[in-house]
């Protein structure tokens, strides 16, 4: 126990501590607010589907979770090339603890990084439709992060270089962004696209917080769960595996 | 009755066709200081990984304080402290925290543990810095506090990988001051790799020289030198493992320890 908080708390203080890695991960989110939300919002009152940016900012809050945790793999690969993962793997301490630690802390740095998109969005004129969701929208936030963290974590662990985590932030991350409910609405997608975002986690957990943000859902909450729950536990299962495999 | 810390026999590893450990056998006792030379790709840090449980051997058995590396790992680990070849600090944390971390990985009562952090920080003259972030930190104030942190769980053995690599002679001298006095205070065994001859001489009880995976000979400096009818070290190692440059194609590990010297030029 104490040595997964130790590695959580080590990961919370690193991103405390990097206020450039914190106003870098900011720019694009806000850029993405402005030129998506001011440029397609009034075509898309005009079509007569409501406020774009209520629309728009759960897609984003998601995109900037999506970026914040895959990037988390980049963590792993540093620690690995630069000596610090040695120390953790010569300690004595289950190598699952290790790998739990480390996912936790950069689940928890991707929710704030979302609570944070959250906050800014205000400045844009998003207004949530109930306080309380609001609220729960945190955790639901850190259900996504879990989910991605797991997943660049298992990436990473097959990864020797930071060239080959360049290839899966360019044939990964940017389709799942933009192949999925996070900029457009499912409803009026055509049919191979459509498809495509069915298949995408990202859409799922962009749907269970546009739920909670701006009441409107595609696939409803007990899907949105289901999938999200069943992914993280099988993304969970397969990175502490690949992890425990690890050699240096 | 003599303990043996590190007991090694008919130690085997291979990479598919390659082999890096050649069936070698040794015996560390209590409180030595033992070192480990030989050339590039000779097999010491293949046997050092192994000696560390972060690789499995393909045949042969390991006793570290009594135990099986790959059955106790834990009581294993617990036994030996280590220094890698390359800085294993977190450079975004501080000294302390860097003490604090590691105490946690290795259970240290929280009572004893500020006080342990403290006289070991104080040893190697680090106390007054252990609020600093250790990106700070030059080369040899990184080495040193790594040793500290090696010794922080009350260790029985150190386990050294070039230690002294790249540090100037000041630094390498207190380096060796610190590691003999915790080796005389608490009774700690030695185990190191090195390419500095002259510093092999002056520290080590004994010597074992490996090469393309077998150790060729051991014994102390003056075992050494009269069986190769020598007057240094340095000579003996040569006309023990031969004057030809061993050529190692650069790995990834390699690539990115370039690199990241590169990038930490302040």
């Amino acid at each position: 126990m104490s040595t997964i908080y130790i590695l959580w708390l080590r990961q919370i203080k690193r991103y405390l501590r990097s206020r450039t890695r914190i106003i870098g991960a900011l720019g694009q989110p806000l850029l993405f607010m402005v030129a998506f939300g001011f440029g397609f919002g009034a075509i898309f009152a005009r079509a007569g589907a409501g406020n774009y940016m209520n629309f728009l900012i759960p897609g984003i809050i998601g995109q900037s979770i999506l970026f914040t945790a895959i990037s988390s793999g980049i963590d792993l690969i540093w620690d690995r090339q630069f000596g610090f993962l040695k120390e953790t793997l010569a300690a004595p301490v289950s190598r699952f603890e290790i790998f739990f630690g480390r996912t936790l802390g950069g689940a928890t740095v991707a929710t704030l990084q979302g609570m944070i998109v959250l906050g800014l969005s205000f400045i844009v004129g998003f207004r949530p439709f109930s306080v309380l969701e609001m609220l729960i929208s945190v955790p639901a936030m850190f259900l996504i992060s879990l989910l991605f963290t797991a997943l660049g974590t298992a990436i990473a662990t097959k990864m020797e270089d930071f060239h080959g985590f360049q290839l899966i932030m360019n044939f990964l991350v940017m389709p799942l962004f933009f192949l999925s409910g996070a900029l457009f609405p499912m409803d009026s997608m055509p049919k191979t696209l459509k498809t495509i975002a069915t298949f995408n986690p990202l859409s799922y957990g962009v749907d269970l917080i546009r739920g909670l943000l701006a009441n409107t859902s595609h696939f409803g909450y007990s899907l949105d769960l289901l999938v999200l729950g069943a992914l993280t536990t099988f993304l969970l299962i397969l990175g502490s595996f690949l992890f425990s495999r690890i050699e240096v | 009755m003599e303990q043996n810390m590190i007991e090694v026999k008919n130690l085997v590893r291979k990479f598919d066709d390659f082999i890096a450990v050649d069936n070698i056998s040794f015996t560390v006792p209590k409180g030595q200081i033992f070192a480990f030379l030989g050339p590039n790709g000779a097999g010491k840090s293949t046997t050092i990984k192994m000696l560390t449980t972060m690789l499995r051997p393909t045949s042969g058995t390991i006793l570290i304080n009594g135990y099986d590396p790959m059955h106790n790992q834990d009581d294993a680990r617990r036994s030996f402290g280590i220094v890698f070849q390359d800085p294993s600090l977190d450079d975004e944390l501080t000294a302390f925290e860097n003490m604090e971390l590691h105490s946690v990985l290795y259970k240290i009562p929280r009572n004893i543990r500020k006080k342990r952090i403290e006289d070991l920080m104080k040893l190697v003259e680090l106390w007054d810095k252990k609020d600093h972030l250790v990106k700070t930190f030059s080369g040899g104030m990184k080495r040193r506090l790594e040793i500290a942190r090696g010794l922080l769980h009350h260790p029985k053995i150190i386990f050294l990988d070039e230690p002294t690599l790249g540090l100037d002679p000041q630094t390498r001298n207190l380096m060796w001051d610190y590691l003999k006095k915790m080796n005389q205070d608490e009774e700690i065994t030695v185990f190191f790799t090195t390419h500095y001859m002259e510093e092999a001489a002056k520290i080590a009880d004994e010597i074992a020289i490996i090469d393309h995976g077998k150790i060729i000979t051991s014994g102390t400096v003056k075992e050494l030198t009269e069986e190769t009818k020598t007057n240094t070290l340095e000579e003996a190692f040569l006309s023990l493992t031969g004057s030809a440059i061993r050529e190692e194609s650069a790995n990834i590990a390699d690539q990115n320890r370039a690199r990241h010297q590169m990038w930490s030029k302040k």
